[in-house]
């Protein structure tokens, strides 16, 4: 064979070979123009507006306001003057280059954040100048901005969306805000909005370089919907204000609706701290506070034996049971007295005393006999504790309100069960419980509870599942767990007599002190003994007694009884909220100038064996 | 007969069109490598279509002057300009300019001037003025030892610069040899090598051993022949282990990492395109995302946006991958392939060995060129970088390959008149 034939056979080869290759990677192998299109198709993310947040009359809680976040893209970089750069934006030269360092890191040629959520007001300076520092340009976010400095914790704060957050919820992604607690938490699928996409196309170095298809698969950020909130920001600032230097909380609920006017934590933290540049540190300041725990909602989350209001229970208990009559009566001897067991009372009278002047003396004897004989009523006493449990978890207590807030507890209410595991044998008798008659013993109740617990009364015998949020966009909510009754197992029969107890409480009982001159109130007050220190001072309300517009339920840590602070803070709420103004000065300065910290500061002390000032706390 | 003297008779017409629809169609595709509405000017001498419209230009002027001279001349100047060629090489080593790390150019008033692609056709010159020599016998030890010469030293002066890819460009011309008479052998051989160099870096150092063992004893007891041939087959059995052994060491031991990488790369040991695989990862995207017809001329997203690194020079097939797509592709494929077909036409016709020997020193380096390229872009072969023939971007190469062929299509055009 002649030599040229082989170098044509040769080239034919090659030939063949380059056509079947790029007949493969070009036609047949899809997988190419899909890496293509991955390669040069960036979808950028415009952020929507997040809704806003109104009280419950209209006035505005939370707005948005832009910040800028300073991006970098280390490749464009070219600074001469390091250190007026530094001094522009106000970081020290070290710190300039660490976050050079971090930013490199991430990458060389892509943009990340240098400075994060600058203020508009600083920005606008920093603006100025920025263009003679290639590498470095704004990027707008849409920050928070609160217009009160109550009501933190029922509002919430925004945060970046944390890597799990976002590995269970796809459709977010790295640097998005996310709500972290409160409403801005529990309606986060309403505020956020919808997240616009713009597809752009852009070269090797990320750069953008036109719309992708002409925009056809772009779509527009849809602002989030408004909430307004239950909530009565007067009412709230109000309460705030009373529990100024003391711990605890106030709940207050609208009992024709369920409806929260109020929930005040204390101490509670400015939501203004939670925006803008500092946040990080500011929130690990609070997240860190084990002292003062300002992050710690205890409207929601604290429990506490309910003590003496929960005797109005014990007695509508007994009434529908049939075990007490409105005139039963019962002679109390300093206490009730059952063998060796004493349960001490002061209620000051020593003739037998019907139902309703129990209610406003608090005579422990009285609901300690009613709570033996609900137990008693039948022939075990696991059989009448199961029957007393399933009354008291009619009221939603012991378990949780399953409602709008990111959070809650469920309280102890316990029942044959839990007594036959506690004492280990199942001999036991009503007496062994008897501390449940006056709210104290193994019973645990939160605020938001206690208040349900009230509105429930102040309704005679119905309530609504108390919610946070009482329309979207001005359309009221129609979640059938919010707007339709629920009925706890007591008749409305059972309740006038209580409810004229509990106005007699005002009247001429424990809380006469709070008495207002026209409104009519009724209350119940509690001194609940607890283990860390002096008791604490307890307190529910509603009114006015007719068709009642506001019940109350309010805790002041270790602040000694009842009527000493819980039950005026009460009182000037209820006048506030049903009269726009107070009248009692007097009382208001009182409470105002209430401090609890030296009660603290005892407690810390035998904590931490060393004197810690509560103002201290945070550093 | 009587036959014209004028060029415009004599002159292959063919090559003359096939050569000006690639430099035209390779300028087309330079302009939407680097196209951007700002700079949409043709002329434009900042951008490089621009510039290299100015290459296309004075190339004309070279073919000209080319076919005005004297065919004879190069026959009597090759080894005169080979010398020159080499001291060019040699001094480029020490008073060129270092662009990108290789210390490749003369950069005199402006332009930068590559001698390697220079010496190309010097060496072809060279080469077929030797083997034209009427005593030549590439049978006989000397005669092939100074054709190897001829060969290795322009390589042996690229390689320092550092240039291998252009350096490996020589070894075609060993089937210029072949064509005038090396014994095949040598091809075998060369083959063999490259063969047992790849599977070196492909089959465990062990495992390759014991399969050449088999073969060699599978070998002898298939063909029971005489002692003189067993002997033979254990020396090359012997030759291979020695050498998988030093290829193993070498890879393993003297290779630089980036070699190591770009080597097992395209072995398909190492998958990484966004690190050292990147450009072929990127090269392979854009041609692959062509499709049948391509995106259009222009809208090539992946070039226009430089994903593709290189992309006028030697990535320039990319552009016409992604948008021509697998019509345009096998265009230029096909267009190759009768380039090639011709000139091996034409080497045979030629009545001087020298002619005939010099043309088939062009299609070598041609072609070789063109599969090293075009096998590069398709994940074929590693990234070893060398242009595409009137295709990629670059004045010296240009000029280059238009000497190259244009000396050719000289001594073509006046064959008959020389014994």
């Amino acid at each position: 064979m002649q030599r040229k034939y082989l170098f044509f056979s040769f080239f034919t080869l090659i030939g063949l070979v380059f056509l079947a290759r790029l007949f493969y990677i070009q036609i047949i192998n899809e997988e190419y123009k899909l890496s293509a299109i991955s390669n040069v198709v960036r979808v950028d993310k415009i952020y929507p507006g997040r809704g806003l947040i109104y009280d419950r009359n209209g006035k505005l809680l939370v707005g948005n306001q832009s910040a800028y976040d300073l991006m970098i893209v280390p490749r464009q970089v070219k600074l001469t003057d390091t250190l007026g750069f530094c001094e522009l934006i106000g970081i020290p030269i070290e710190e300039y280059k660490e976050r050079i360092i971090k930013a490199k890191s991430y990458s060389y040629l892509k943009p990340s954040i240098f400075i994060k959520q600058i203020s508009k007001e600083r920005f606008a300076y920093i603006q100025e100048k920025l263009h003679l520092y290639p590498g470095f340009y704004p990027q707008k976010r849409i920050l928070r901005s609160y217009q009160n400095r109550a009501g933190s914790n029922v509002i919430g704060f925004i945060g970046e969306a944390g890597v799990s957050f976002i590995k269970d919820n796809p459709s977010y992604s790295q640097g998005d805000l996310i709500g972290k607690t409160g409403i801005e938490k529990s309606y986060e699928d309403i505020l956020k909005g919808k997240t616009g996409q713009i597809y752009n196309l852009v070269d090797v170095h990320n750069r953008t370089q036109g719309s992708y298809e002409n925009g056809a698969y772009d779509t527009l950020p849809q602002p989030g919907k408004h909430v307004t909130a239950t909530i009565d920001i007067n009412l709230q600032a109000l309460g705030e204000e009373l529990m100024r230097n003391k711990r605890g909380s106030i709940v207050a609920i609208e009992p024709s609706s369920g409806e929260i006017l109020s929930l005040v934590t204390s101490p509670n933290y400015d939501a203004n701290l939670m925006v803008g540049s500092e946040r990080t540190v500011n929130y690990s300041k609070l997240y860190l506070d084990s002292i003062n725990k300002p992050l710690f909602d205890r409207g929601l989350l604290a429990e506490y034996p309910p003590g003496s209001p929960f005797k109005v229970i014990n007695a509508l208990i007994g009434l529908q049971e049939g075990v007490t009559k409105e005139n039963t009566t019962y002679t109390c001897h300093h206490g009730f007295h059952y063998g060796r067991l004493h349960v001490a009372c002061h209620c000051g009278t020593s003739s037998p005393i019907a139902l309703r002047l129990a209610i406003s003396k608090s005579c422990n004897n009285y609901f300690c006999q009613v709570f033996k004989s609900i137990i008693e009523k039948y022939p075990t006493a696991q059989e009448g504790m199961d029957v007393w449990s399933n009354h008291v978890k009619s009221f939603n207590m012991g378990r949780f309100l399953n409602n709008d807030l990111p959070t809650g507890r469920k309280g102890l209410v316990p029942n044959a069960d839990y007594y036959d595991k506690a004492f280990g044998y199942t001999g036991w008798r009503a007496v062994s419980a008897i501390s449940l008659g006056i709210g104290q013993g193994e019973l645990l109740l939160t605020p938001i509870q206690m208040a349900n617990m009230t509105a429930a009364i102040a309704n005679h015998g119905y309530y609504y599942t108390p919610h946070i949020v009482k329309a979207i966009d001005n359309k009221p909510i129609d979640d059938p767990n919010f707007v339709e009754r629920k009925y706890t197992t007591i008749d409305s029969v059972h309740f006038p007599v209580v409810i004229n107890g509990m106005f007699d409480v005002f009247e001429t009982g424990t809380a006469r002190g709070s008495r207002h001159d026209t409104i009519k109130m009724c209350g119940k007050t509690g001194t609940a003994e607890n283990p860390h220190g002096q008791d604490h001072s307890i307190f529910v309300a509603f009114a006015p007694k007719e068709n009642p517009k506001i019940a109350v339920a309010i805790i002041v840590e270790n602040g000694y009884w009842g009527s000493r602070w819980a039950a005026p803070i009460a009182s000037l709420l209820i006048e506030q909220y049903l009269t726009g103004e107070i009248n009692r000065p007097a009382m208001k300065d009182r409470m105002l100038a209430g401090d609890l910290s030296d009660e603290y500061e005892k407690q810390l002390l035998s904590i931490y064996k060393k004197p810690i000032k509560l103002s201290d706390a945070e550093k | 007969m009587r036959r014209s003297n004028s060029i415009i008779y004599n002159i292959d017409w063919l090559t003359v069109v096939l050569f000006l629809l690639m430099v035209l169609m390779g300028w087309a595709n330079i302009y939407a490598a680097v196209y951007d509405e700002e700079h949409a000017n043709i002329f434009d001498l900042s951008q490089r279509y621009g510039k290299q419209l100015m290459w296309i230009g004075t190339s004309i002027a070279i073919i000209a002057v080319i076919l005005i001279l004297d065919g004879s001349i190069y026959q009597t100047l090759a080894i005169p300009i080979y010398i020159a060629t080499m001291l060019a090489l040699l001094l480029v080593l020490f008073a060129g300019k270092e662009i990108a790390g290789a210390r490749s150019w003369f950069v005199i008033g402006g332009f930068s001037i590559q001698p390697s692609e220079f010496a190309k056709f010097a060496t072809a010159l060279a080469l077929a003025s030797f083997l034209s020599k009427k005593e030549r016998n590439l049978r006989g030890l000397r005669d092939k030892i100074i054709g190897f010469i001829i060969i290795i030293i322009p390589a042996a002066l690229i390689i320092p610069q550092p240039d291998p890819g252009s350096a490996l460009v020589y070894s075609s011309l060993l089937l210029v040899m072949y064509r005038e008479g090396l014994s095949g052998a040598y091809i075998f051989i060369g083959l063999s090598l490259a063969v047992l160099f790849l599977m070196s870096l492909l089959i465990p150092l062990l495992s390759l051993q014991i399969a050449l063992a088999l073969l060699a004893i599978l070998i002898i007891v298939a063909t029971r022949r005489s002692k003189g041939f067993w002997i033979k087959v254990v020396g090359m059995w012997i030759l291979s282990a020695v050498l998988v052994n030093t290829v193993d060491y070498a890879f393993n031991n003297i290779l630089e990492d980036r070699h190591r990488n770009r080597i097992n790369i395209l072995l398909g040991k190492a998958h990484d395109p966004k690190g050292i695989g990147y450009n072929t990862a990127q090269s392979m995207i854009a041609i692959g995302s062509g499709g049948v017809a391509g995106k259009g001329y222009l809208n090539g997203t992946q070039t226009k946006f430089d994903f593709v690194p290189e992309q006028s020079t030697d990535f320039i097939f990319c552009t016409v991958g992604e948008e021509w797509g697998f019509t345009g592709s096998a265009v230029l494929i096909i267009l190759f392939m009768l380039l090639f077909f011709r000139l091996v036409q034409l080497a045979e016709r030629q009545k001087s060995t020298f002619a005939r020997a010099y043309g088939y020193a062009v299609v070598s380096i041609l072609f070789f060129h063109f599969t090293i390229n075009i096998a590069m872009t398709i994940g074929l072969a590693p990234v070893i970088g060398i242009p595409l023939p009137f295709f990629s971007y670059g004045g010296s190469s240009l000029w280059g390959f238009t000497l190259l062929l244009f000396i050719f299509l000289k001594l073509d055009s006046f064959r008959w008149e020389t014994l």
